[in-house]
């Protein structure tokens, strides 16, 4: 459990942020400049605050009032920066091991074969830094920072650096530790897929302030209309089991109440439920059932609000069957001609091809 | 004739010019690291004139640097009397006594050299190490210095090349005198200051050559050997 309670003032900046945060991940989202960032530099101890209170489990790591401060290297918080920052007169061992020889012996809980084979590193032992991939070089760093056994894990935007592929190369990655080694995680990211799939809950933070906490589903949402550029990031969480596999088109169906939805991928069964991110600009409206689309997933539901003002789109927020909601834009064109009104009943179409696979989580069984 | 053409009065200063300029260069290394260090990564009040304090000796006329030594460390000065009370240690006219003045002359160029190699390693390596469980004196051994090696390295040598050739703030201090403090600088002025001289003089200018370019080279081989693990990502 761990308790956060900070201020600070830079140029520009006023930074006032309280959360909690459990086991498992916790994502701090914002856009660029919100502060989460700073967060993370307060919980490790980089950054001083003006005044705060940080508390890991029982232990106090900062109190301004008790003039309370654990320097880092007494915080036992492991930190994966966004480039890697592996130290580079050392081979892929010695950074391993580094962490590992601060610890003293008898907290070392997280040995260090299990690790190299979670993360699939163990080929890269004797080789320098400098002749990794940035995929591997970051695999390394996250492998570094668990082996110094740490009782909180933070991670500042570890895949930011990384292409589409990368990133997806490593998420699996991430949710083993997070699985298989049950230390706490707090995961800073601006890609709302990376959030929407990791995250048990997220934080979401805007110029220096908590604007909304809770599930991905809750917080993801956009609750009114984003500004114009911020449209992509718009995105509804839904949940359903797996109804089948298509192998020979390479999808998984799954069983909404709301109708089927089609994912890209074959998802890994789980005993649980998959969640998956839909942008909203990935959702297009029909009135009627559509006749021949390319689009396989149509779900019914009925609008609850429209939220518009003098921007080219409008959102359309759908209560599906089941309760779950949808976010869809189109334009404010659109819903005129269509005469779309709070109370209709209206299919969505969601394009299979917008929903991103990194997005797509695989629940424990309820 | 003894040995290479050189008398044995020439040999004599060349050895005592390598010892000084050693011991000059072994003795300000750890306290130019120390200051390298503080300056690249520390923000204080005075910080300005500390860094000017640091470089005074590179822009000052070295005979002023040479006299505020005699002023200071002469037998009657205030920290060279202590010296010879508490120690028994006398500086002045005395070999060890150029080896400060080397020091003193040399140091601005060890700690910028120094100084500029710790500035450029990313101090989010040192972060990273630390988030690790490094203490900062941990930080320092494992991360900033072998990370600052090639720029230690180079200030060092630096260092040990402006010793050899100090001429102003030595022969302030402590004089010219033979197998004590005439190093080869001294030497070759003493030669021109005498009919006839010019050979000698010749000679110890080829043997400053010849030391100043293997202290190059030696310094280029030993930064190149250490930077290729060095490099940072």
């Amino acid at each position: 459990m761990i308790r956060f309670d900070c201020q600070l003032d830079r140029r520009d900046f006023r930074f006032r942020v309280a959360f909690e945060a459990e086991t498992g991940i916790t994502a701090l989202f914002g856009p660029s400049g919100s502060g989460k960032s700073t967060a993370i530099r307060l919980l490790a101890g980089l950054e001083a605050a003006k005044e705060g209170r940080i508390t890991l489990g029982d232990r106090v790591l900062l109190d301004t009032a008790k003039r309370v401060f654990i320097p880092p290297h007494r915080r036992r918080i492991g930190l994966v920066f966004q480039d890697a920052q592996l130290l580079p007169h050392l081979d892929i061992r010695a950074n391993l091991t580094y962490g590992r020889f601060f610890t003293p012996r008898d907290e070392r809980r997280i040995a260090f074969d299990p690790v190299v084979e979670v993360l699939g590193i163990g080929h890269l032992l004797s080789r320098q830094p400098d002749t990794l991939s940035g995929g591997e070089r970051q695999r390394v760093a996250i492998g570094r920072a668990l082996l110094a056994s740490p009782h909180l894990l933070l991670m500042d935007e570890p895949l930011a650096s990384l292409d589409a592929a990368r990133k997806t190369e490593i998420l699996p990655f991430i949710e083993r530790l997070r699985d298989e080694f049950r230390v706490p995680i707090v995961y800073v990211s601006h890609a709302v897929e990376e959030v929407a799939r990791l995250a048990a809950r997220v934080i979401r933070l805007d110029n220096g302030a908590v604007t909304a906490a809770g599930s991905p589903a809750e917080v993801l949402a956009p609750v009114a209309l984003a500004s114009f550029a911020d449209r992509f990031d718009a995105v509804s969480v839904l949940s359903a089991p797996i109804r089948r596999y298509l192998p020979e088109y390479g999808v998984t169906l799954l069983d909404h109440p709301a109708g089927e939805i089609v994912v890209p991928g074959l998802v890994p069964t789980g005993q649980g439920e998959v969640r998956v991110a839909i942008r909203a600009t990935g959702v297009t409206l029909a009135v009627g059932r559509p006749a021949q689309v390319s689009v396989r997933t149509v779900l019914s539901g009925r609008i609850t609000a429209i939220d518009r003002n003098e921007s080219p789109f409008a959102m359309a927020t759908l209560v599906l069957p089941g309760g779950q909601t949808l976010k869809a834009y189109a334009t404010r064109l659109a819903f005129d001609a269509l005469g779309l009104d709070i109370g209709d009943e209206v299919q969505a179409l969601i394009k299979a091809a917008t929903i991103d696979e990194r997005s797509l989580a695989i629940l424990p069984p309820a | 004739m003894p040995e290479l053409g050189l008398s044995p009065d020439e040999w004599t200063a060349i050895r005592l010019s390598l010892r000084i300029a050693g011991l000059a260069t072994l003795v300000s290394l750890p306290l130019a690291i120390l200051v390298a260090h503080w300056l690249a990564r520390t923000r204080f009040r005075g910080k300005v004139l500390v860094d000017g304090l640091v470089h005074l000796p590179l822009v000052l006329p070295p005979v002023v640097t040479g006299y505020v030594l005699l002023v200071l460390f002469g037998r009657r000065g205030p920290v060279g009397a202590w010296l010879e009370q508490t120690f028994g240690l006398v500086l002045s006219f005395r070999w060890t006594g150029a080896a400060l003045a080397c020091a003193v002359m040399g140091f601005p160029l060890m700690v910028r050299a120094i100084r500029l190699a710790i500035e450029s390693i990313d101090p989010r390596l040192e972060q990273a190490a630390g988030t690790l469980g490094a203490s900062p004196a941990w930080v320092f051994a494992t991360v900033t210095l072998p990370l600052a090696l090639p720029g230690i390295i180079a200030g060092a040598v630096l260092c040990f090349a402006k010793a050899l050739g100090e001429f102003g703030a030595t022969i302030t201090f402590v004089s010219n005198i033979p197998g004590e403090t005439q190093t080869i600088p001294a030497a070759i002025y003493t030669y021109t200051q005498i009919p006839g001289g010019d050979a000698g003089a010749f000679r110890l200018s080829i043997v400053a050559v010849i030391i100043a370019l293997g202290a190059l080279v030696a310094s280029e081989v030993l930064a190149r050997r250490s930077g290729t693990r060095a490099q940072p990502e």
